[in-house]
Formats: structure tokens, C-alpha cells, sequence
């Protein structure tokens, strides 16, 4: 994963609330087996409608829960492949906040007031080493958890991280691991 | 300290601060290959396969297919070969396309006793709440994580907040467990579960089956919740015992400490009064647009509800009980299993399904399917008009060939009404399977407490 420290640019805008992962990337993108070049299928039925637009900007301003519905990552994949570093929201679902975090993907928390005065400001710098988004005649800072803070800023491989534990793993299944159930040997 | 069933379980897998040791990793052909390839890139091997299960099911046809060889989609049929190959390569217990015990993921999980009060169970799949039906902590990954798991068998994770929803009072005839987790979600938003895991508490949640409060925990993500789940008791304990991998005997006396104490607080509470709920039918574009099918389609309150309004093709004032249908579907994670094809074949005995609709009823896992055959429901639902399928995920998120066409209208008992999920430009109504089952008889929605 790539370091992310500070994103800085312009801001598209998509004022809706409760935009879930199915709008994101539709079903029938999710047939492939890669992780890369979702990002020509990014809200695949919407961009069809009259008045749609979404130009690729680093940041995206979004409404409340945000990444709402299903748990597949393929929405955040489609979501950077398409360009976008940040997503600055009022709120966001809690599976697509976490998928996020582990692409590199900055979710941005702010309350409402705030994403609104992005949106019109149009360009926008969001600093993760201050945890600050900064645009034209305002500013608001953010909570972010501090471990994942960590691991973003550093590009931090999180299966790297948690085997330099595999001591405290190893402990655990041998004292305290719940005895079954067994799946092999189901089939 | 008094601790709440979701402590005692979180404090019991805690292998480091922030780092949750998983009992079950639930794999199915979707999320999964791109973890596979990582791993495989990294040469790392899945860490314990003995605790990871792998089936087909979003992309698997209905039509009795019996090997990924005969599915037609080439990307569909790819993506189950990618997932056999890859559980072969790395030894993990697969049941594919052909498999007896093949289902739908939280189908068969619960079937096969792999899904047991007390433990941790990861899926990619955001449905996998379904299983705190049983008083265990289960939620959905993305793939990132699946990886992390078959890696480490561990989850980074933060502990969520906990919500107790407090239900009184008793469920009123004809109104089953599905409508009691619509109106809740209406009731308390789709995002009002956010960074909380939810216990659903209370003698209307006591006296549901073990169907029903697979029902309700599965919607818990509809309702923004990170997980749902209900203390286990005796219902719990007699629906686990003498399933293939059940302990035996069942450790009873640990399983029933798994209660959450008196005392025991939460960051939040929510009190519904279950005696008030009557049967639901969704009218919009996100679960928490329900209303009783008494009610009729309400008056936009936001730009969404317009929005909504639009894509559903619907007028404010409409009674529900007015909107005629194009097709039902019974099936889904939600409502699948074999006591929901019982209520729903119980009402559709010795009657037809209206000439203006396309019912089908897709069993959710072989094994359910061959339990409703040996009871002859598939006779009782031939004989109405309902095309019987195979099993699989189908119509809830048209991966597979069952998809709705463009403006067409279903009653469906899944989980998501959200725009083009069962179909692009497919609109969808939420309901129990009762409501489905009447519904296709009579062609528009009715009120099955005045319908029999």
C-alpha cells in the first residue's frame, strides 16, 4: 500500500445520501476475478442519467452513510482506479470505511455544515499528519483511529503487521482456542 | 463487572489489543479470488483451513446445474472454477456447484453446525450477522480482510459499541420475524446501527424460531449495524444438536453462560413495541423506506424519498395493497430456509398464482431443497403456478441468470430494495414470505391478517 500523507485538489461532488456499494459498482462487475480497471464501471447506471457528472478529482464529497449495503471491497477498488484519494462524507458505513482503510483510500469524517462548504469550495487539501482538511475560508479537523493513521501514513502492509504477533497467535490457539468445530472432513 | 453477551465473546477471542483471534471464516466465490492471488503472490498459505469453509453461491444458476462446467456466463463460470481451484491449491473444505450440502453461505453454515453460540465468524460477505442468531459475534469483511484472516486467522478490529433493541410485547398473528426487523430498521434508520454490535432482546424475540431470528440478525447490516445477535437458549441449543458438526454432547452449561448479565449495560438502547408491528412492505429504494401494507406510499420527505418515489414509479396516496406485481421471489439469505418455505407453502396450498405474475421460490441450500421435496412443498408450490429452483443467492442481487427486467415490479423476501439490485431499473418491495406468497396469488400486496 502506498503511503498517503496529503491529498490536495479538486473536489467532485455527489450531494446524496445513503449511496450504497450496488450504485458504486453494480453486480455484474463483481464477475471478475482481478482487482485492478473497476474504475470504467463507477456508478455504471447512474452516469447514464441526465445531469450526471463526476469529474475525476482526488477528492470526493459525499452525503450521509456513504458506502452503505454490501461488504465488497470492489467499490472502494473502483472508487481509486477512477482517481479518487479521499472521500469526505458526514457519515460512512462501517464496512466501507474499514475497506477503505486497507487501500489507501482516505475516508474523511466531517459534520455536515463542513462537507457542505467543501463541496462549494471545489478544491480542498485534507493533511492526515494533522488531521485537517483545509479549503478556501475554512478548515475542520478529523478523527481518524490512531493505528490506522499509523498504517496509512506509513503504507503499512497489515498482514506483515499482525504476523510480527504470530508469537501471541500461536499462544492463543495453544491455550485458549475453542475446541471445533472441524470443517475439513465435512465435505 | 456485569457483561453483555457481546463482551463475554469479544473478551474470549482477544489475541492483543485490537486483534480478534476467528473461529469460522465462511468463504464464498465472489470476494475471495483476489485474496487468493495475494496470498498466493506473497507465498503465504491459508493458516488454518480446518476452520474454513468455501461454497458457490452468488453466481451459481438455479436451474439444477450440477458442475462450473455447465455454467453458461464465461465470467460467472470463471469465477466459481477460480474459487475450486484456489480451495484446492490451498486445502481449504469446499462445497461447489454439485455438492449436496452446496447453499447459499449462511444457509449452510448454520446447517451444517459449523455456525455454534460463542464463536467469532468472518465472511466477505456483509450478510454474515446472520449468524448472531445463535449467539455468536459474526460480520462481514471485504476482501482485504479475508485475506488478513486466511492469512492469520486473526482481524485487526476495533471493538465496536454495543446496542441492546429492547422488543415488547408479542408479535401479533400473521406478522413474522421479517416485518419486525423492517419496522425496526424503519423505525431506527439505516444508519441508526452504525459502529455497534446489536443484541435483539425480548419475549417477541424469544419466541421466534430459529429461522426467524436468522431473519432478523441477517437484516441487522440493513440497518447500519456492524452485527446482530441473540443470547442462545433452549430453541438454540435443540436447533444445533445432531447437526454433522455439532460437539456432542452440547457444552450446555458454557453455552448458557453466554446471557447477558443483569446489570449489564450498553452504549445504547432501543425499546420497539412488537405488539404495534404489522405486516411490513418497503416502498422506496433503501430498506428503511416501510410502511404497514395497511398504509399507503407516503409523502417524499427529502430529496432520496423523491428520488425513490421516481425510481419506484410510485405516487404518494397509493395504498400499498394497490400496487400490482410482476413477479415474486421467495429466497435469499433472509428468508430461505425450510421454515419459510412451510409458511409460505401453507398459504399457497390449493390456490393459483395470478396469471400476471412470474413466482419463483429458490430453496436456500440442497439440503433445504431436498427437506421441502421429502414434505412435498415443491408439489404445493408446482401445482400454484411457482417455478421450484435449485439453490443459490438468484434474484436478490441478479449475479446469476435470474434477474428482473428494466420496470418490472417485485415482491421480494431478500434484504435490499436498493435501485437496479434485483435487475437494472427493477424495482423491488421487501416483505416476509407470507406477504410474497399471498401477494403472487392475488397479483397485488394484501393483508394477510385479513387474507386466509
Amino acid at each position: 500500500m502506498r503511503e498517503v500523507k496529503l491529498i490536495e485538489g479538486g473536489v467532485s461532488v455527489l450531494d446524496r445520501a445513503d449511496v450504497d456499494t450496488d450504485q458504486i459498482i453494480p453486480k455484474q462487475f463483481l464477475k471478475r476475478v482481478e482487482r485492478t480497471g473497476f474504475g470504467e464501471f463507477l456508478f455504471y447506471d447512474w452516469r447514464e442519467q441526465p445531469g450526471w457528472e463526476l469529474p475525476r478529482n482526488p477528492i470526493l464529497a459525499a452525503g450521509r452513510n456513504f458506502g452503505c449495503g454490501s461488504s465488497r471491497e470492489h467499490a472502494p477498488w473502483a472508487l481509486e482506479d477512477y482517481g479518487f484519494e479521499a472521500i469526505v462524507a458526514p457519515s460512512f458505513a462501517d464496512i466501507f470505511y474499514s475497506n477503505c482503510t486497507k487501500i489507501g483510500l482516505l475516508p474523511v469524517e466531517l459534520p455536515e455544515d463542513d462537507v457542505r462548504a467543501v463541496m462549494a469550495a471545489g478544491r480542498a487539501a485534507i493533511d492526515l499528519e494533522t488531521q485537517e482538511v483545509r479549503w478556501e475560508g475554512g478548515r475542520a479537523s478529523f478523527e481518524i483511529d490512531p493505528e490506522t493513521r499509523r498504517r496509512l501514513l506509513e503504507g503499512l502492509d497489515d498482514i506483515g503487521a499482525t504476523l510480527l504477533q504470530q508469537d501471541a497467535i500461536d499462544r492463543y490457539e495453544a491455550e485458549r482456542e475453542r475446541s471445533g468445530p472441524v470443517t475439513t472432513g465435512l465435505a | 463487572m456485569p457483561r453483555n453477551v457481546f463482551d463475554k465473546i469479544w473478551e474470549s477471542h482477544e489475541v492483543a489489543e485490537a486483534l480478534l483471534y476467528i473461529d469460522l471464516h465462511l468463504v464464498h466465490e465472489v470476494t475471495s479470488p483476489q485474496a487468493f492471488e495475494s496470498l498466493r503472490l506473497a507465498g503465504r498459505s491459508v493458516r488454518r483451513p480446518d476452520r474454513t469453509l468455501a461454497t458457490a453461491d452468488h453466481n451459481v444458476p438455479t436451474d439444477g446445474s450440477t458442475a462450473a462446467e455447465q455454467i453458461r456466463d464465461r465470467l460467472s463460470r470463471v469465477q466459481v472454477e477460480t474459487l475450486e481451484r484456489n480451495c484446492e491449491e490451498f486445502g481449504v473444505p469446499i462445497h461447489s456447484i454439485g455438492s449436496r450440502h452446496q447453499g447459499i453461505v449462511h444457509v449452510i453454515g448454520p446447517e451444517l453446525g459449523v455456525t455454534q453460540p460463542g464463536m467469532t465468524i468472518v465472511c466477505g460477505d456483509s450478510h454474515t450477522s446472520t449468524h448472531g442468531a445463535f449467539g455468536a459475534l459474526a460480520f462481514g469483511i471485504g476482501t482485504s480482510e479475508v485475506e488478513h484472516v486466511l492469512a492469520t486467522q486473526t482481524l485487526q478490529q476495533r471493538k465496536p459499541k454495543s446496542m441492546l433493541i429492547r422488543y415488547e410485547g408479542r408479535l401479533g398473528q400473521g406478522v413474522t420475524a421479517k416485518d419486525l426487523i423492517l419496522a425496526t430498521i424503519g423505525q431506527m434508520g439505516v444508519e441508526g446501527g452504525v459502529g455497534h454490535v446489536i443484541e435483539y432482546a425480548g419475549p417477541a424475540i424469544e419466541a421466534l424460531s430459529m429461522e426467524g431470528r436468522m431473519t432478523v440478525c441477517n437484516m441487522t447490516i440493513e440497518g447500519g449495524g456492524r452485527a446482530g445477535m441473540i443470547a442462545p437458549d433452549e430453541t438454540t441449543f435443540e436447533w444445533v444438536e445432531g447437526r454433522r458438526a455439532a460437539p456432542d454432547p452440547l457444552p450446555l452449561e458454557e453455552w448458557r453462560a453466554l446471557r447477558t448479565d443483569e446489570g449489564a449495560s450498553f452504549d445504547r438502547e432501543l425499546v420497539v413495541d412488537a405488539g404495534e408491528v404489522s405486516p411490513q412492505v418497503t416502498w422506496g429504494t433503501t430498506p428503511g423506506m416501510v410502511v404497514g401494507v395497511s398504509g399507503a406510499v407516503p409523502e417524499p420527505a427529502s430529496e432520496s424519498d423523491e428520488r425513490a418515489l421516481d425510481y419506484m414509479a410510485l405516487t404518494p396516496g397509493t395504498p400499498m395493497a394497490e400496487i400490482q406485481l410482476d413477479r415474486v421471489f421467495i429466497g435469499s439469505c433472509t428468508n430461505s430456509r425450510i421454515g419459510d418455505l412451510r409458511e409460505a407453502a401453507e398459504l399457497v396450498k390449493g390456490r393459483r398464482v395470478s396469471a400476471s405474475v412470474n413466482a419463483m421460490v429458490v430453496p436456500g441450500s440442497q439440503q433445504v431443497k431436498a427437506q421441502a421435496e421429502a414434505e412435498g412443498l415443491d408439489e404445493v408450490f408446482r401445482a400454484a403456478g411457482f417455478d421450484w429452483r435449485s439453490a443459490g443467492c438468484s434474484m436478490c442481487l441478479g449475479m446469476n441468470p435470474d434477474i428482473a427486467a428494466p420496470g418490472e415490479r417485485v415482491a421480494s423476501t431478500s434484504n435490499r430494495n436498493f435501485e437496479g439490485r434485483q435487475g437494472r431499473g427493477a424495482r423491488s418491495h421487501l416483505v416476509s414470505p407470507k406477504m410474497a406468497a399471498a401477494a403472487a396469488i392475488e397479483g397485488h400486496f394484501v393483508d394477510i391478517r385479513e387474507w386466509a
